[in-house]
């Protein structure tokens, strides 16, 4: 992300919003000290609307979830505080570790997506005619919505006559119900997860290979370098801001899976193929009573996995901003 | 260019990547063939096994059955409703506080920026139990608006990142020059960098809209009934009902997926665009 810097302003550092030296100069002047207030309040004019939604409707609810967590509570009757319980039944609760080691299996796996959103996009890096067709069918599932992505693969799966089923028959494995079967259940839905992923990686890098210095190419041929030490060596470093991005929408992507668990498998069979995500919705709002407070220290949990990567981010982009400046 | 064009390869090479490249596309969408295939397939196809063969016979009024027996028309209703507004909405919060964060210096500048861009990343799971209470709270629970206006606040976040850093890449002397001459700020905004903006509002819309259109998570908790349903979570209600008619689910999975494909493909160039900003600057 390049950074100009737009600010009228030299000195960086201070509290108020100096004015600009053209204006400064007719300080005496009443209408550029209209101005000059008039750029002191007009950024909170413009910010004021979108933080106070941010405000309410995420930053609040953060805290409030922290706070929930601590107590009790069906999520209509009153809350009864009751300290870190929550959490020592959590640490005691065989259902959450499945959900977590899940997860982190999503985390895993779900990074394939990167390398073959790559692959893909070298493949298709070429100029023949209908390629752009080409590229757009390849991006097509990541524009369908998980539900229908999870309906696509439920029916690929399906015992019987799934497609799936068909071609393992085919090779001579018969009688796997994928979603029905607790040791496949959560691969067989990360695979689903992956086919729009792949998708998304794939354009990045799609672009990013737009991107790479021809010179530099032609460079590295000169000195005889090609194929996989091309890659390595030329072609990779050049599509770091595209990895950089393709790793955090994957890590963000495998840690928000909920559609796919939820429309393919319900968190079954037997809860084995819950991810916290949803173990936390099935607590917080089940039909068998609502336990808001233990599902909010679920939700804690995968909070705090959430800001480790968060913050890797933030102190990436933040490093960008000083180059910048 | 990498990798080498194979216009260049040898005569073999480019018959193989002719034929390579079909068949690859196949096999990538295979799923999504067998679905659209299944959705015109009359169901004494799926009754007698013909599952995968061609369809005994062009079926399709199984996607006038989808409309004809469930509230499908419905839910592709409400989507829009809910879709329309939130695009609008976080789309002209995000010209705002992008604007402010571009242009202003001030001491919190960089701080509100950055809990922008981490609110936008937080599981949606922390945020459950407080929204879906403070939208009971104002009698907004199982309505359109309610949905809406969450969408607004938390889209408000990624729009605020795309805005600020779009903005922040115009040339700055437009601003200084128009400064320089007088002109007031809410013009600066109004005249000089909004005309500017229509290729970033352009891809955040489309972007949102998709978005937006295929949130299932936050339609389950803040909406319960039909009436207000979109259509992703009227499709799951929808596919219990419709237990092995595949036929059916097809045909309901194609019609929930429409609009954003259509979208995508007459906004494709904003739509990678919006997608891949930042994949190339460093």
């Amino acid at each position: 992300m390049s950074e100009q810097v737009l600010a009228p302003v030299s000195s960086g550092n201070s509290p108020k919003f100096s004015v600009e030296p053209a204006t400064s100069g007719a300080s005496k002047n009443r209408s550029s000290k209209w101005i000059a207030s008039q750029r002191k309040f007009a950024p909170w004019l413009f910010l004021t609307p979108g933080v106070v939604m941010f405000l309410v409707y995420v930053i609040v609810p953060i805290g409030r979830s922290l706070w929930i967590s601590l107590y009790e509570w069906d999520g209509i009757g009153v809350k009864t505080f009751i300290g870190i319980a929550n959490y020592i039944e959590l640490i005691n609760d065989d259902a959450f570790y499945t959900a977590l080691y899940n997860n982190i299996l999503w985390l895993g796996l779900y990074m394939l997506a990167v390398p073959a959103g790559l692959m893909i996009a070298i493949f298709l890096n070429q100029t023949v005619t209908g390629i752009r067709i080409y590229k757009s069918l390849f991006f097509f599932p990541f524009v369908i919505s998980q539900i229908v992505v999870g309906l696509i693969f439920s029916w690929f799966y399906a015992p019987n006559f799934g497609l799936f089923t068909r071609l393992l028959e085919f090779v001579g494995v018969d009688g796997i119900a994928i979603l029905a079967d607790e040791r496949f259940v959560t691969y067989g839905i990360i695979v689903a997860g992956l086919w729009p992923q792949i998708a998304y990686c794939m354009i990045l890098y799609l672009t990013g290979l737009n991107n790479v210095s021809p010179d530099q190419i032609e460079a590295a041929r000169l000195d005889g370098a090609k194929g996989w030490k091309m890659l390595w060596y030329v072609i990779i470093p050049q599509l770091r801001p595209a990895t950089f991005i393709a790793v955090v929408v994957t890590i963000i992507g495998a840690l928000r899976s909920f559609d796919l668990v939820s429309i393919m498998s319900s968190g079954g069979p037997y809860g084995s193929s819950r991810v916290l995500s949803y173990y936390m919705y099935e607590q917080a709002l089940s039909e068998y009573g609502f336990r808001m407070g233990y599902g909010a220290s679920i939700a804690v949990v995968l909070f705090a996995i959430m800001i480790v990567f968060i913050t890797m981010f933030i102190v990436r982009m933040l490093k960008d901003e000083r180059e910048g400046c | 260019m990498f990798p080498t064009p194979v216009a260049s390869a040898s005569a073999p090479t480019r018959a193989a990547y002719r034929i390579a490249l079909p068949l690859s596309l196949l096999v990538w969408l295979l799923p999504l063939i067998g679905v659209m295939i299944t959705s015109i397939r009359p169901a004494s196809d799926l009754a007698m096994g013909n599952y995968f063969g061609v369809p005994s016979s062009f079926e399709p009024g199984n996607y006038l059955t989808v409309f004809r027996n469930t509230p499908m028309g419905l839910f592709i209703l409400n989507s829009f409703k809910v879709t329309i507004p939130t695009v609008i909405g976080a789309v002209a919060l995000s010209c705002l506080t992008g604007y402010a964060l571009a242009t202003y210096r001030f001491k919190t500048n960089l701080w509100l920026f950055f809990i922008f861009v981490a609110g936008n990343f937080v599981p949606f799971q922390i945020l459950m139990i407080p929204v879906r209470d403070l939208t009971l709270k104002m009698g907004l629970y199982d309505t359109v608006t309610g949905l809406v206006l969450f969408h607004v606040a938390f889209q408000t976040g990624f729009c605020t990142l795309f805005m600020r850093n779009f903005i922040k890449a115009l040339p700055s002397e437009l601003i200084e020059a128009a400064r320089v001459e007088g002109v007031s700020e809410l013009r600066i905004f109004r005249y000089v960098v909004l005309p500017l903006m229509r290729p970033a509002i352009a891809a955040l819309s489309v972007l949102i809209f998709t978005f937006i259109w295929n949130d299932f998570f936050w339609a389950t908790v803040l909406v319960q009934g039909t009436h207000a349903m979109p259509v992703t979570g009227g499709i799951i209600s929808l596919n219990g009902q419709w237990v092995a008619q595949w036929h059916l689910v097809s045909a309901g999975s194609v019609i929930a997926a429409m609009p954003p494909v259509i979208m995508f493909f007459l906004m494709q160039k904003h739509f990678i665009a919006g997608l891949t900003m930042g994949a190339t600057k460093g």
